[in-house]
């Protein structure tokens, strides 16, 4: 089911709200696109790479001693498995390659946990690109072993000092870097976010994760699950793994980050608390002042902390098609020490998030449901954060 | 009929016309309302004011800046349009257009900030992060208020894009002169020229040109090749260097410069 309506839209949301400058290297990005995917050589070599490079297909792995207390199967979804430590791999390989195949010579990416740009860093390694990396002047402090590992990977890691300083300022000055540079330069986005097609692009490199659980779902159940469970920053995860479901009787449970709690008004969640508004070449869930002024977010997982949420996930949510919840930092603490000592796995705090409701989720379930959730990145890269909050004596 | 209208018989005489731009509020509304009428003593035929936002992803360095430090003085969009009325109620007789950015307008609602813009005495809305495709809702509902719709065309813009442009623009062309964002690399003449030598037999409308236009001499060899140029890094720079006292005497006399330079 191809979701994009004319000119890129989902229902209400997605567009190109762009300068005019770079109205034509969407259109020229959106040609090389269709081409490409169109191109068994190209589909072939994304494949090849993905499965000899990031390791894939990942594991489908039975949580088995949380199933028993859950009274239900609980199956994770590997993503933490792939090379670099998260999903964003599968993304910043696709675009790489066609970046390669549109002639580009320089790679741009933002970031805001440094997931993405050690991503786009690591496949800009491989295929031979000069690449920098926007970086809000926060993050770069927040995140000092992710910039050192672009730093290692020969990435430029450009300090972001206008706005807050965070992951949507890192995203302005890519756009502004972008504009500046249109005709040499490849700008790849993060997230299933931004202006059409990138919204399209993420997805259709992300799908994989969707497309493998179905087939090990069947392999291994016989059946498809009964829900699928994932967390929501700009959706490049969620839709990674719901793709290939959207048509099925499956519930599909997205997590937003509440932060320090919904009354707080410090929070990331952009489905429940936002307004429709215009950001960074999209229309979608927004939060925003009186005025239309962009709100920062807030959330312990600089992952999932952007104002905005992926238009194709907002439509999905308007049009009932996901149960869409939300995790405050605390809770999502707490899914993070319980996945370590119960089956021995570190998750990202992303993930984190979507294992918070899993208790909810169970609940609603007949006893014997089969349950999967996209871990979407390993818990390393935040071992800063837990300790610093264990050593204030919370989380746990 | 608005009064940008008045900008196509400067054309016609043979003047070249000056545009300056200023950020909504900045440094404050006082001096912001000063800061129009001295533009518009200096010899300024139009002007162009920004609404502010929080995210100004087409914009340098100096017009981030001073977005986000009139934003953090509490500037919203009924204050800046509370400060052009009472330019308005003082004299001011310019053509005036507002530049911001589209999410301003949406959560306002397209049709209460077109009636809001027309009652504060604007004439035109440039939204630079809404191209013609995007601008199907809202340029109808700005023009059946009497707004005129600006659009811009850039360097990188195929020619097959000029007639759709110039279908959803009124009021003047806004050519964009580097492949940039604002006051970052310096306009190219040749780069303005080869878009304007196609347009000429497009539109009647005046096409100016803007982004990278900084100073006397940049505004004179530009305007050889478009109907005039707006300046607005170089001016928020001044304003921003000469502080709340000085800058209107100082933008004044810059804007004579650009003035002279231009009518010389
Ligand atoms: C491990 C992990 N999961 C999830 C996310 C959130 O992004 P998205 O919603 O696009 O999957 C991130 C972003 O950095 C991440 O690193």
């Amino acid at each position: 089911m191809d979701q994009v309506m004319p000119k890129g839209h989902f229902g209400q949301f997605g567009g190109q709200y762009v300068a005019e400058t770079l109205m034509p290297a969407l259109a020229e990005l959106e040609g090389a696109l269709d081409q490409a995917m169109a191109d068994n050589s190209f589909r072939e070599e994304f494949r090849a790479l993905l499965a000899d490079y990031v390791g894939r297909p990942t594991p489908l792995t039975l949580a088995s001693r949380l199933s028993g207390e859950l009274g239900i199967n609980l199956y994770l979804k590997r993503e933490d498995l792939c090379h670099t430590g998260a999903h964003k791999i599968n993304n910043t390989l696709g675009q790489v390659l066609l970046a390669k195949r549109m002639g580009k010579k320089r790679i741009i990416a933002e970031t805001g946990a440094g997931q993405h740009g050690v991503a786009t860093a690591t496949a800009a390694a491989l295929m031979g690109f000069e690449c920098i990396v926007y970086m809000g002047e926060e993050d770069v402090k927040r995140q000092a072993p992710n910039v050192e590992r672009m730093h290692l990977l020969g990435a430029e890691v450009v300090p972001v000092t206008s706005g807050s300083r965070t992951l949507k300022d890192a995203m302005n000055e890519a756009i502004r870097q972008w504009v500046t540079h249109v005709d040499t330069t490849f700008y790849i986005i993060g997230s299933v976010a931004g202006p059409h097609p990138y919204p399209a692009m993420v997805r259709e490199f992300q799908r994989v994760i969707g497309d493998e659980t179905k087939a090990q779902c069947i392999a291994k159940l016989g059946k498809l699950p009964e829900a699928i469970i994932a967390c929501i920053g700009g959706g490049s995860n969620a839709m990674g793994i719901f793709t290939a479901f959207l048509d099925d009787p499956v519930e599909l449970v997205a997590v937003e980050a509440e932060g320090e709690g919904y009354d707080t008004g410090k929070h990331a969640a952009a489905i429940r608390a936002g307004k429709v508004g215009v950001l960074h070449g999209q229309k979608s869930y927004l939060l925003q002042d009186d005025d239309g002024q962009v709100i920062e977010a807030h959330s312990v997982s600089a992952g999932l902390d952007y104002p905005g949420v992926g238009p194709q996930v907002a439509y999905l949510a308007e049009s009932g098609r996901l149960t869409v919840m939300s995790v405050t930092d605390d809770e999502a603490l707490k899914a993070f020490h319980r996945l370590a000592l119960a089956e021995g796995i570190l998750p990202a705090l992303e993930s984190s998030h979507a294992l918070a409701v899993i208790d909810q989720v169970a609940k609603r379930l007949k006893p014997g449901s089969d349950v999967v959730l996209n871990l979407s990145g390993r818990g390393d890269k935040d071992l800063a954060t837990v300790l610093s909050i264990i050593e204030e004596g919370g989380g746990r | 009929m608005s009064r940008f209208e008045t900008l196509k018989e400067l054309v016609a005489g043979g003047g070249k016309l000056l545009v300056p731009f200023f950020t909504g509020c900045y440094p404050d509304g006082d001096t912001f309302v000063e800061l129009l009428l001295a533009a518009q003593s200096a010899g300024a035929d139009a002007l162009e004011v920004g609404i502010p936002f929080s995210d100004p992803s087409a914009d340098g360095p100096i017009i981030q800046a001073a977005s986000q430090k009139t934003l953090e003085a509490g500037t919203t969009v009924d204050s800046i349009m509370a400060c052009v009325k009472r330019a308005r109620e003082r004299g001011l007789a310019l053509p005036l257009l507002y530049m911001t950015y589209y999410n301003p307008i949406l959560h306002r609602g397209g049709e209460k900030f077109s009636r809001e813009a027309i009652a504060s005495g604007a004439d035109g809305v440039l939204v630079v992060d809404l191209p013609p495709e995007e601008a199907e809702e809202f340029a109808p509902i700005a023009r059946a208020n009497g707004l005129d719709t600006i659009f811009l065309i850039a360097p990188t813009t195929p020619e097959e894009r000029y007639p759709l442009v110039l279908s959803r623009c009124s009021g003047f062309l806004y050519v964009v002169s580097v492949t940039g964002v604002t006051g970052g690399k310096e306009a190219a003449v040749d780069t303005v020229g080869a878009m304007t030598g196609k347009l000429k037999d497009m539109t009647d409308l005046p096409v100016l040109a803007g982004f990278g236009v900084n100073n006397a001499a940049s505004a004179k060899a530009i305007s050889t090749a478009a109907d005039g140029v707006i300046v607005g890094s170089a001016i928020m720079k001044l304003v921003g260097e000469a502080g709340p006292a000085d800058a209107p005497a100082k933008v004044a006399a810059f804007i004579q410069g650009l003035r002279a330079a231009l009518d010389g």
